[in-house]
């Protein structure tokens, strides 16, 4: 079986991820396979979007990045430092150039802690400044994060609504000047309204504070407007990663464009356009199909996918995919070696 | 609960209280429906003064974001609605027959044949120690008082009709051994068991996946074809009402603010907020980076809900006169699409209530990103206000509409007062 390879890497890059695995113990011995051999770069001031169904590893990639925990095995390199080689103390003392926001602004905010103190507090820890100078740090990101410093620091996070507290949460993500930030699905438990407002806030926050962002999320809309660089994912696998305009406007992966295919847009169609979804579910992830994980419910599988695991292919444009006969470009060279291939 | 039963006949149904369906009378009609809690603090209109239809073989589609009241409203039309502090006015006629007056004893006996609901959460709908199974022949034992292995064997034609495969194996599961896309079919079969002619789908896939998603929407459209049914499908994604839905309520805190064909209603909005909520959302023909239009401010208090529009203070395009007084809902120059705005947006020449002014505060708008209802250009405002209220008397003839309507001569001066 072939190795997916890690033709997607580019040169340069601030944040480098290298055959990252992750897995959990799943008793009896089983395991499951989170995360298996994802490789993805970021350079600076990228925003990278990781998308798939809830299962495929997205959130899991993201904690493996912050060491959270650290991945089975597999390199983590920012901006040259080697993070799964630290000890604790040395991680500890990077971990301020890294920050994160969740998904659940007001589960992630201290309910008992007034909103200047949570913001405060990553100033507190490390020392960082006068307590003067603190509080102007404070007052600065919560202005810049759209939050009326005045009528916010001296309240408790139940006083504000969940868009506000999104708010709240990625002032204390900015509040140590991180260099990247990764926002694990930081709008899926908003309202479209406020939804808008907060990716607005994320591309202000980028421009200004010169960041780097890792944006995790379901929803193939909100990744392609946030994005630089789309990574798809499939249980644990990379199955494409290019530009938006080349992964929403040609999709390569099957799974890809059967994902695009089942976005109900918000634009009326009329019924006969609709394609059928993709059918079945995803499989387990503590047993994985064999070869290309996608074949079980891809239209477009064969004999060769069940064997070989297609390696990760530039189909042009920056833009990769890991497939042996995608919709874009050539088949694979494996499966043009072979004569069952051919002949189906 | 359940009784022994001895006989065959229903137990329920419209016919099991003696009624028949009136000819002519929607499958569905809401009239001027009012639901209210009563807090310590005031009093919570969570729906107020809502009035809908839905028509065999139809889907009528209730978008709002949250706190709208859409979910209380199909609670309330259903009739699930038991609180101590709950005031209830207005009219539920299921086949023109009244249910909100009837007692619970009755209305339970519509449950189930009648109309039955798919709710959001399928694992919390599901009753986790009971096998999927014995979920289903429940329902048909007690209403359709079928024997044990008859009920059985309509729950396993059940379970394939929405598409588990294994049927047989998985009717002696419970409902952790499913994933979240067989548990939403398997809530699905529960809810069709007995054959109801309205269902109710409170949100029902916004818990799963958008591979999934789409597979359930597609099965639920497909048995309400099959089954000659009528459908509420309540969502907060216009993206999901905009294939699936024959005919479209934006709700906005209470009210319907905007109902019309679904068609009509995503090529010619008139409300400001259904105008807003479309271009708030990312669309995926947007090159990246597209700055997204945000809708200020949150939604209003349902205790202490503005005078005026309810939109007002978070519209780009509010006027003095949206601040002191409550637009009604009116019908457009398109039979059938109604909306709740003196200003519609999407207004042609010809058929303007207010000539001329959108197109300046439309202008307005693109600028006003961050900042709530400019309230500027009054004096346009005032001179347009005339037009405005014109229109909408005369429209209100055709309308049932119970907002009380603007006295003509007023309204000019009361909005000064207002506006501060």
């Amino acid at each position: 079986m072939s190795e997916p390879g890690t033709a997607q890497l580019r040169d340069q890059s601030l944040l480098r991820v290298e055959h990252l695995v992750v897995e959990f113990p799943a008793g009896r011995g089983r395991k499951v396979h989170a995360v298996s051999d994802f490789s993805i770069d970021l350079a600076e001031g990228e925003t990278l979007g990781l998308v798939g169904e809830s299962g495929c590893g997205k959130s899991t990639t993201g904690r493996a990045i912050m060491q959270l925990p650290p991945p089975t095995s597999g390199s983590v390199s920012f901006g040259g430092t080697e993070f799964t080689k630290l000890s604790k103390r040395e991680l500890r003392r990077q971990r301020p150039r890294m920050q994160m926001i969740f998904q659940d602004p007001i589960s992630s905010l201290n309910p008992r802690r007034k909103v200047g103190d949570i913001v405060a507090e990553p100033l507190e820890i490390w020392e960082i400044g006068t307590p003067e100078e603190r509080q102007a740090k404070v007052r600065e990101v919560l202005d810049a994060c759209g939050l009326d410093p005045d009528a916010t620091m001296d309240k408790y996070p139940h006083e504000f609504s969940g868009g506000q507290c999104q708010r709240i949460c990625v002032a204390r993500a900015l509040v140590l000047d991180p260099e990247v930030i990764i926002c694990d699905e930081p709008v899926s438990a908003l309202d479209v309204s406020v939804q808008a407002q907060i990716l607005n806030l994320l591309e202000d926050m980028k421009d200004r504070y010169g960041l780097t962002l890792v944006f995790i999320a379901h929803d193939l809309a909100v990744v392609k407007n946030v994005s630089d660089r789309v990574a798809v994912m499939y249980l644990g696998k990379l199955c494409e990663t290019g530009t938006p305009e080349e992964v929403y406007g040609s999709p390569a992966h099957p799974y890809t464009a059967a994902l695009l295919a089942s976005i109900p847009s918000p634009e009326f169609r009329a019924d006969e356009e609709r394609e059928p979804p993709l059918s079945g579910e995803l499989p387990s992830p503590i047993d994985p199909p064999s070869g290309c994980r996608f074949r079980t419910r891809c239209p477009s599988a064969q004999e060769i996918c069940g064997r070989v695991e297609p390696e990760v292919r530039d189909v042009g444009g920056g833009h990769y995919v890991a497939c042996h006969f995608p919709l874009v470009g050539e088949v694979s060279a494996d499966a043009a070696n072979e004569p069952v291939a051919v002949d189906a | 609960m359940s009784p022994e039963v001895s006989t065959k006949a229903p137990k329920t149904g419209l016919a099991s209280l003696g009624l028949d369906p009136k000819p002519n009378a929607p499958l569905l009609e809401i009239e001027d429906l009012r639901t209210h809690f009563e807090l310590a603090n005031g009093t919570v209109h969570a729906v107020d003064g809502v009035s809908l239809q839905v028509h065999r073989r139809t889907t009528l589609g209730i978008v709002g974001e949250s706190g709208s009241g859409k979910t209380v409203l199909s609670r309330s039309a259903m009739g699930l609605l038991q609180a101590a502090n709950l005031a209830q006015s207005g009219e539920v006629r299921y086949q023109g027959h009244d249910i909100v007056g009837m007692p619970e004893k009755q209305r339970r006996r519509l449950w189930g044949t009648e109309m039955a609901m798919v709710f959001q959460d399928p694992m919390t709908s599901l009753n986790p120690v009971m096998k999927i199974g014995q979920q289903i022949t429940e329902s048909l034992r007690y209403h359709l008082g079928m024997s044990k292995s008859e009920a059985r064997e309509t729950a396993l034609a059940g379970l394939r009709a929405v598409g588990i495969p294994a049927a047989e194996q998985r009717i002696d599961e419970y409902p952790h051994q499913l994933s979240g896309g067989m548990r939403q079919r398997v809530t699905i079969a529960v809810a069709l068991a007995c054959g109801p002619k309205l269902l109710f789908a409170d949100e029902p896939t916004t818990a799963l996946d958008v591979t999934v998603q789409a597979q359930i929407l597609d099965l639920l459209d497909h048995q309400r074809r099959e089954r000659n049914m009528g459908m509420i499908l309540v969502t907060h994604d216009l993206g999901v009402v905009a294939g699936r839905a024959d005919v479209v309520a934006v709700m906005y805190a209470g009210q319907v603010v905007e109902l019309a064909p679904t068609e009509e209603l995503f090529t010619h909005v008139r409300m400001p907020y259904t105008e807003a909520l479309l271009q708030a959302i990312p669309k995926l023909n947007q090159p990246s980076h597209t700055k997204l239009n945000v809708i200020s401010g949150r939604p209003p208090d349902l205790i202490r809900p503005p005078k005026g529009c309810r939109f007002a203070p978070r519209c780009p395009y509010a006027q003095p006169k949206c601040i002191a007084e409550a637009p009604p809902l009116v019908e457009s120059s398109t039979p059938g699409h109604f909306y709740r705005c003196w200003f519609p947006v999407n207004t042609s020449a010809d058929d303007a209530p207010v000539n001329g002014n959108h197109q300046d505060t439309k202008n307005q708008a693109g600028h006003a990103e961050t900042t709530a209802s400019p309230l500027v250009g009054s004096q346009q405002g005032t001179a347009s206000q005339a037009g405005g209220v014109e229109v909408a008397t005369a429209a209100s003839a055709t309308v049932t509409d119970h907002q009380i309507f603007p006295v003509e001569s007023g309204a000019t001066d009361d909005t000064d007062d207002v506006k501060d």
